[in-house]
């Protein structure tokens, strides 16, 4: 999905002003600024609370389920008694206890699939702004045959050549990612290639790899931070999907979207087996919404205050 | 004229896309590790009867002889033959299911695109009062959702928990008339529209916010014009045309949006199909398949993006 990020990226206060200034001291301040601005809204602070509390379910929630999360407890379905807060599963299992158990593959294959990602797309797009038109359209229009495939169509494709493992999961959501953050990445490149710090520490003959990681990379993070925000959304919500498919963590395994289509032929009798893991994936990606969409309005807000266009 | 020429260039372009996408998913389901032979007969298969199989699928040739292959029979139409059931041809597999997806994304899209420019609108008219901010709300939460989320939720409230009145599952009849069938499609069309709903609502609500400060909506008011005339004839019109790259980008996101919800619904489409496809690890079906999918993807964009230039007098004369 595109985002409406894509051409608010001017953040640098440059100017006479702060000379001297080296551009990743003075990219701290400014970032600090954003994150500042971003916890003064209300839904920023609402958003990092629930990731918060489900991060900690999520952490220590194992260590405090009461059962093993493929220990049987009773009989198939069963609504939720004294001995089994939710109520069982379709084997008979512990919902409450696999609940407990099944988030820690949700965050890390999620965490893995944006960072790794996010790098491939900021290196991409960086190189791809910073080059020669030639190799900038090359690089962008090879970028396309991935984009050619809905993200869940591209990681389908690869399921099926290697099989459903975790860890290729992870890597097929990144890759899927890569074309998208470029795009991103490259735009917010192209608004600062052409700035004077930039023609300066190019006739200073500054290699281009190190105006890329020096120059280049800290004036693009505020809108990355964005985009990550955007980014892990996605990826909790499509790699839910790929559990819920069939593809994603194999049974036994706990995990939220490995349970609501296990469950979900029972939601009729025994409806918390579903209900449960749903109200998780969907709080968890509404809190990195609300987080990503306040950074965002933060970004815009100081664009105003500077006065820059 | 360089403006047909730059839109042919787009159209040749995404061709060239699509040609590339094609290599790359044969090469997908050719090359990478893994046995299309082993897998279909399983691992406890002879030597001889793989050998065998691995003839009949043409493995034993080169790869860029079989791409060039696979790509001459598809010009023609022929999609190869399905590995799984009873090996039909992979046309005969797919053509009742591309008609139902079809019909699915058109009853989605034409729900969701009136009724979320709709409530865009109304909400941008209602800008600041409780109204606006609880949409705004509740269009940021349900475009934080995954589809099949959504989905759950309304079998959870509309079919099994709270209320019983729609059909959790549509299996469509295929003998059946559909208009008879109308409610299996309720929960699908709901549950997609719900998921492009959000985007587009923002969309409008930003371009009709941006219509109502002009010059010329002051001027239509100051003329005396009734309001809902001013609406319907000067702001509604103009602020449309900004949300139309957005929404048709928001329709060709139903070309991958289809796969889970037709899953979870066990609706007979395409995306079902897929989904099958690769647990089966049916290659020939996955291969047409992720090829129509992205066919539709490309073009879909690309005419979000032909739109675009048309209907803006900015890039229409400004094209070199």
């Amino acid at each position: 999905m595109s985002t409406p990020m894509e051409n608010s990226v001017d953040l640098l206060p440059e100017g006479p002003e702060i000379p001297h200034v080296t551009a990743s001291r003075r990219h701290r301040r400014e970032w600090v600024q954003t994150a500042k601005a971003a916890w003064a809204l209300r839904r920023t602070k609402i958003g990092v609370g629930l990731f918060l509390v489900i991060l900690a379910i999520a952490l220590f929630g194992p260590l405090i389920a009461p059962y093993g999360p493929t220990e049987f407890v009773g009989k198939p379905y069963r609504m939720p008694s004294a001995t089994a807060w939710l109520g069982t599963d379709n084997l008979g299992r512990d919902v409450l206890t696999r609940v407990l158990n099944g988030g820690r593959t949700v965050f890390s294959l999620s965490l893995t699939a944006t960072a790794v990602g996010m790098a491939m797309g900021i290196l991409l797009g960086m190189f791809a702004g910073y080059s020669r038109r030639s190799v900038d359209d090359f690089t962008m229009r090879a970028l396309d045959i991935v984009m050619a495939f809905p993200h869940i169509v591209f990681v389908l494709l690869i399921v099926a050549a290697l099989g459903p493992r975790p860890w290729l999961i992870a890597l097929a959501v990144a890759i899927g990612h890569a074309p998208r953050v470029a795009r991103v990445a490259r735009g917010a490149t192209l608004e600062i290639v052409g700035r004077d710090f930039i023609l300066a520490s190019e006739m200073l003959g500054t290699a281009k790899w190190r105006i890329m990681v020096t120059e280049l990379f800290p004036n693009i993070t505020s809108p990355m931070f964005v985009e990550f925000g955007l980014r892990l959304a996605y990826s909790i919500g499509t790699i839910a999907a790929l559990s819920f498919l069939g593809f994603g963590l194999q049974p036994p395994a706990a995990d939220w979207g490995l349970m609501i289509n296990e469950n979900r032929i029972g939601v009729a009798v025994q409806p918390y087996s579903v209900f449960v893991p749903v109200v998780m994936i969907a709080l968890l990606t509404i809190a990195v919404s609300l987080i990503a969409d306040g950074l965002a309005r933060a970004i815009i807000g100081i664009d105003r205050r500077t006065g820059t266009e | 004229m360089p403006l047909a020429k730059h839109i042919l260039w787009r159209v040749i372009l995404g061709f060239i896309t699509l040609f590339f996408a094609s290599v790359l998913i044969f090469m997908m389901t050719n090359l990478l590790p893994g046995d299309p032979a082993r897998a279909i007969l399983g691992p406890r298969a002879t030597p001889e009867k793989l050998a065998i199989l691995r003839e009949e699928l043409g493995l034993d040739r080169p790869v860029a002889v079989r791409y060039a292959a696979w790509l001459g029979d598809i010009s023609h139409g022929d999609l190869g033959t399905s590995l799984a059931g009873m090996q039909q041809p992979v046309t005969k597999v797919i053509g009742r299911r591309l008609y139902n997806s079809f019909l699915l994304v058109v009853l989605a899209a034409f729900v969701s695109v009136p009724l979320s420019m709709g409530i865009g609108a109304y909400t941008a008219l209602k800008r600041d009062t409780k109204l606006d901010a609880t949409a705004t709300i509740a269009t940021l939460t349900l475009s934080a959702l995954p589809e099949f989320v959504i989905g759950i939720v309304l079998i959870l409230l509309l079919s099994t928990q709270v209320l019983h009145i729609l059909p959790p599952i549509s299996r469509l009849d295929p003998f059946a008339p559909y208009l008879g069938q109308l409610d299996l499609f309720i929960l699908p069309v709901m549950t997609l529209t719900l998921a492009v709903l959000p985007y587009i609502v923002r969309l409008l609500r930003a371009s009709t916010i941006e219509v109502l400060e002009s010059e010329y909506i002051s001027m239509a008011r100051l003329k005396g014009l009734p309001e809902p005339l001013v609406m319907r004839r000067h702001s509604l019109p103009n602020a449309v045309v900004p949300a139309i790259q957005g929404t048709a980008m928001q329709l060709a996101w139903l070309a991958g949006g289809i796969v889970v919800v037709e899953y979870l619904f066990a609706y007979p489409g395409i995306g079902s199909a897929l989904v099958d496809a690769v647990s089966n690890r049916d290659y020939p079906v996955i291969q047409a398949l992720s090829l129509i999918l992205a066919a539709t993807y490309v073009f879909l964009n690309l005419a979000a993006d032909i739109l675009t230039i048309l209907i803006t007098p900015r890039l229409r004369t400004g094209m070199r």
